[in-house]
């Protein structure tokens, strides 16, 4: 049922005048003002996209160092001082800096693609999460830079990094640099949420979106209820070591434990964060190549959002070793052998997409699909680690280590890769070049299994993690040296990667608007898509709009090219959470400076707190609330015009 | 080969019960790699178009079986070997959790950067005593160890007897070992702990009951006196330098915050495992141990040739 307004509103098919006239509303003006005040969507999910890829490369470069350090026993090319640093910014920058944003950016640009919505629901917002991701990322490498970066690993236990073992400026950076980039995953999460249940097109209901939405949407509800925790932790941190409390101190009566609880609340959660949108990618790509619709599309669905429920409950399988109670311990241990369960839909319903289609084989479709072994590796290394006592040898040994690399670069890196295959030609209007992509993905997978499939057996052998140098304990050496060389021809293959993307920007062949033919709703508009993305609103029926006429419609045809015009101001169709009808027109946000203003403000005071300088602080403090204040200042335009509901 | 820190076997109670379930886990999920492995494999091979140069478009888009059934029979076929590993993980955790109830030793062990103290108790106050690095215990006994938490996080693990333990500031953590037979078994700080964790090991013999007791009977004594007069000056030297954190009972040097030196000579490395011990490295180590441990909490200490002959002449008699 529509609004009785909604009814006044002009329907009618795509003209020329019609995307002159939307482009003149939409369009970001060109030049650096723009460039600062964009609120597109598209451009800042490319942002975000390369960003994280500038932030992979360098956490990339971390670890060949520590591998040179590692190749072979007794080596001292790094300091045990330079080593911990290396390590901790390697394991900040790929879990922080990489894997979340990365994910960020293709939903950032997807989403209202896929959609079938001109922006997310609030585009100032989503300009702040990602001027804030760039600013707090800034600002834990100017630690790293000067000497001082993070020293006690990703997870930074204390009473390690507490100021009486850990004197320099390392901890605050880190502590500060997290609760500044908590903002940016927060606001996101949020702008997530609700352009799920606000912006999908008339008609799609929520059993017709893609995979990769219900993957992202499930991510963003558990940031947004866990990065709390962990933004809560860093800042009690920074107040023990700058004011003298004590919530970790036990000579005041605090825990160090508490630390690890507060952590690995958010830290687990956060796992499932990185790979379920990348899970997402493979459910809604793999189909494509396979020729056919994903097999079990809502048990997979359903699955997605049980892992991160069950996800929520398995914290303390970090912290199996830190003397807690039998009893909860075996709780803790149950949970994460069953959260297998809901990962094997997911298996399953691929391996069966694949049996049941027709493959075709392209760069996509081999990250796609390999990933499929490198997840059920990642997993069942997994699942031993569930077990309290098995888990009492493993874990702090380097069968941790290699579990946790198939778990992010099988589960993130590889459906990542995929993903530039799968959707380059989107976003440039260019093909990445296959033969290339066949070298690129074939050095990617033998030197990353090359690297890590080994590292098991170093860990089985006992060799600890987080040690700066080892003695050649019964062929240490040669695993060491094995792992070494394999992840420099990751590495390579990583290269080719971005290799592809430049030469295949400029001389790349032309995508046209679908080039894979596949279903979805980004493939109907053109490559690149304007600005607008939808000249005119779809209408969905089925969760493969492109494919109805070979599939049959279920429940009446989708209507691509005739719908909703909405120009008269920069809008677009707000519907109901679970049904999608039509509910309002969204008038969206103009560009502004607004996000890039607040951002500037809340790094003067995030350098002001860093330094103690409360002159820089409250000069922030002041800038921050002066941009908020701009941006909420009421505007006309933005009032919406049709309200009520049918 | 031998793999000191390997726990694919064991070598005493704690740490055998639990080896066959880590092979159980280890098999299942090298097999189910496998399995899924050949599966895809398969699966590409068998549907992929018979013209391998198909362009994408042309092949043609079926919606095929529904192939819920692969999800429901994967399900089941993965659910036993899991409830399997559910039950057995529930049954190993009783047997090895709880500390032993009528322990036949118990040893108070802290854990410090970047070394252990152990502390063995005695029925009077003078047979209490303390030791570094290397741990005694009486073969086939049970032995309750009492975790402390000396300044950072650290964790207690010897895989040849037991998982790991974390010692933690603020709580006292339980962990217990037994050994089957007479051997040094290796052991390692397994909880990031900073500049130094990587050399951060300790080693725990098993004597025989007879051999234990003569080795806690001859902990338990003082230093012995100097009898010649460059270790009565190397003594005195290391009372006035040594024991402003060092301990040699028996003489002026009292404090505790670095290793107890009493019977550093019964010892078999230095540095918690960093070296072994002999006259060149333990040199080496008193001058320098900045070179060979950097960030150490031992500075380096600058003495002359004729101080450093004096001191390990000292040293040396302290067997």
């Amino acid at each position: 049922m529509m609004a009785p307004e909604l009814r006044r509103l002009a329907i009618g098919t795509d003209t020329v005048e019609h995307e002159a006239r939307l482009l003149e509303l939409w369009e970001t003006r060109p030049g650096i003002g723009g460039f600062f005040s964009t609120v597109d969507h598209k451009e800042i999910g490319i942002r975000y996209v390369v960003t994280a890829f500038v932030f992979l490369a360098l956490g990339g470069l971390e670890a060949l160092v520590i591998r040179l350090q590692l190749a072979g026993p007794n080596l001292s090319i790094l300091t045990p001082d330079e080593y911990n640093q290396f390590f901790s910014t390697h394991g900040m920058t790929m879990i922080f800096l990489y894997a979340a944003p990365i994910l960020s950016g293709f939903s950032n640009y997807l989403w209202p693609l896929l959609l079938g919505s001109r922006d997310m629901a609030f585009p100032r917002l989503n300009a702040l999460s990602y001027w804030i991701y760039l600013a707090s990322g800034l600002f834990l490498y100017a630690g790293f830079l000067t000497g001082n970066g993070p020293n006690d690993g990703w997870f930074n236990y204390v009473p390690y990094a507490s100021r009486d073992y850990n004197p320099g400026l390392n901890q605050d950076f880190y502590a500060l640099g997290m609760v500044f980039l908590g903002i940016s995953t927060t606001v996101g999460a949020a702008n997530f949420i609700v352009s799920f249940f606000r912006t999908r097109a008339p008609g799609m209901s929520i059993n017709r979106v893609p995979i990769m939405v219900w993957g992202t949407l499930t991510a963003s509800v558990a940031n947004l209820l866990v990065v709390p925790a962990v933004s809560l932790a860093f800042f009690m941190l920074w107040m023990d070591r700058q004011f003298g409390t004590h919530f970790f101190d036990p000579a005041g009566g605090g825990q160090p434990l508490l630390w690890q609880h507060l952590f690995w609340l958010f830290g687990h959660p956060w796992v499932y964060a990185i790979v379920l949108p990348a899970m997402g990618m493979v459910s809604d790509g793999l189909p494509v190549f396979c020729r056919r619709p994903l097999v079990g599309y809502s048990l997979v669905a359903l699955a997605t959002v049980a892992t991160m429920i069950l996800g929520f409950g398995v914290w303390v399988h970090h912290m199996f070793a830190t003397g807690l109670p039998g009893l909860g311990l075996a709780f803790f241990s149950g949970a994460s052998i069953l959260i297998t369960l809901p990962s094997a839909v997911a298996v399953f319903a691929w391996l069966a997409t694949i049996w049941l289609g027709r493959p075709v084989i392209t760069t996509a479709f081999l990250f796609f699909s390999s990933m499929i072994l490198l997840f059920v590796i990642g997993g069942v290394s997994g699942f031993m680690t569930a077990s309290v006592p098995v888990d009492w040898q493993l874990t702090d040994t380097y069968f941790v280590v290699a579990h946790i690399h198939y778990v992010l670069i099988g589960i993130n890196v590889f459906p990542v890769a995929g993903a530039v295959y799968f959707w380059f030609p989107k976003m440039t209007g260019r093909l990445l070049d296959e033969r290339l992509g066949r070298w690129n993905f074939w050095i990617m997978f033998l030197g990353f299994n090359l690297a890590f499939l080994p590292m098991h057996l170093t860990g089985l052998l006992g060799m600890p993690r987080r040690v700066y140098t080892y003695a050649d304990y019964g062929g240490w050496g040669t695993l060491n040296l094995i792992t070494s060389i394999g992840s420099f021809v990751f590495a390579v293959g990583v290269l080719l990667l971005f290799v592809n993307v430049v030469k295949s920007l400029r001389s790349g062949a032309v995508a046209g608007k679908n080039p894979w033919d596949a279903p979805t709703l980004e493939w109907a508009v053109p490559s690149p898509p304007p600005v607008y993305n939808f000249a005119v609103i779809p209408t969905v029926s089925s969760r493969h709009p492109l494919w109805e006429d070979r599939l049959g419609a279920e429940g009446g045809r989708s209507i691509l090219d005739r719908g909703l015009l909405l120009a008269s101001g920069k809008e677009t169709i707000g519907t109901t959470g679970l049904d999608a009808e039509p509910l309002m027109v969204l008038e969206m946000a103009e560009d502004s400076f607004a996000p890039f203003a607040l951002t500037l403000g809340l790094s003067l005071f995030f350098v002001g707190l860093l330094l103690r300088s409360w002159t820089l602080t409250g000069v922030g403090a002041a800038s921050a609330a002066f941009a908020l204040l701009a941006w909420l200042w009421p505007q006309r335009a933005l009032d919406e015009r049709e309200r009520g509901r049918a | 080969m031998t793999w000191p820190l390997s726990y694919l076997s064991a070598s005493g109670l704690r740490a055998a019960k639990v080896v066959p379930l880590t092979w159980y886990m280890l098999i299942v999920s090298i097999v189910v790699c496998l399995v899924i492995g050949i599966i895809l494999w398969a699966a590409v091979r068998r549907s992929r178009p018979e013209d391998r140069a198909v362009e994408l478009r042309d092949v043609p888009v079926e919606r095929g079986g529904a192939g819920i059934r692969w999800i429901s029979v994967g399900l089941l076929i993965s659910a036993l070997p899991l409830v399997a590993a559910l039950i057995w993980t529930m049954v190993a955790l009783a047997a090895v959790a709880g500390p032993p109830r009528n322990p036949g030793l118990i040893l108070d062990i802290t854990g410090r950067q970047w070394w252990w103290q152990v502390q063995y108790a005695g029925s009077q106050p003078l047979d209490v005593f303390d030791t570094a690095n290397e741990i005694h215990i009486p073969v086939g006994v049970a032995v309750l160890i009492r975790l402390h938490g000396g300044d950072v996080i650290h964790s207690f693990w010897v895989p040849q007897l037991s998982g790991k333990t974390d010692t933690i500031p603020g709580q006292t953590n339980l962990s217990w070992i037994e050994a089957d037979h007479p051997g040094r078994y290796l052991g390692q700080c397994t909880e990031f702990c900073g500049y130094q964790h990587a050399h951060m090991q300790f080693e725990v013999v098993a004597d025989s009951p007879a051999e234990f007791e003569r080795w806690i009977s001859m902990q338990r004594q003082a230093a012995a006196a100097p009898t010649t007069p460059e270790a009565t000056r190397g003594r005195d030297l290391v009372e006035y330098r040594c024991g402003l954190c060092h301990r040699v009972r028996g003489t002026e040097a009292g404090a505790i915050s670095a290793p107890d030196l009493t019977h550093l000579m019964s010892r078999r490395t230095l540095a918690a495992g960093t070296l072994l011990n002999n006259p060149g490295n333990l040199v080496g180590w008193i001058q320098n141990p900045q070179n060979i441990k950097p960030g150490s909490l031992m500075p380096d200490q600058f003495l002359s040739a004729q101080q450093l002959s004096d001191t390990l002449a000292y040293l040396e008699t302290l067997k």
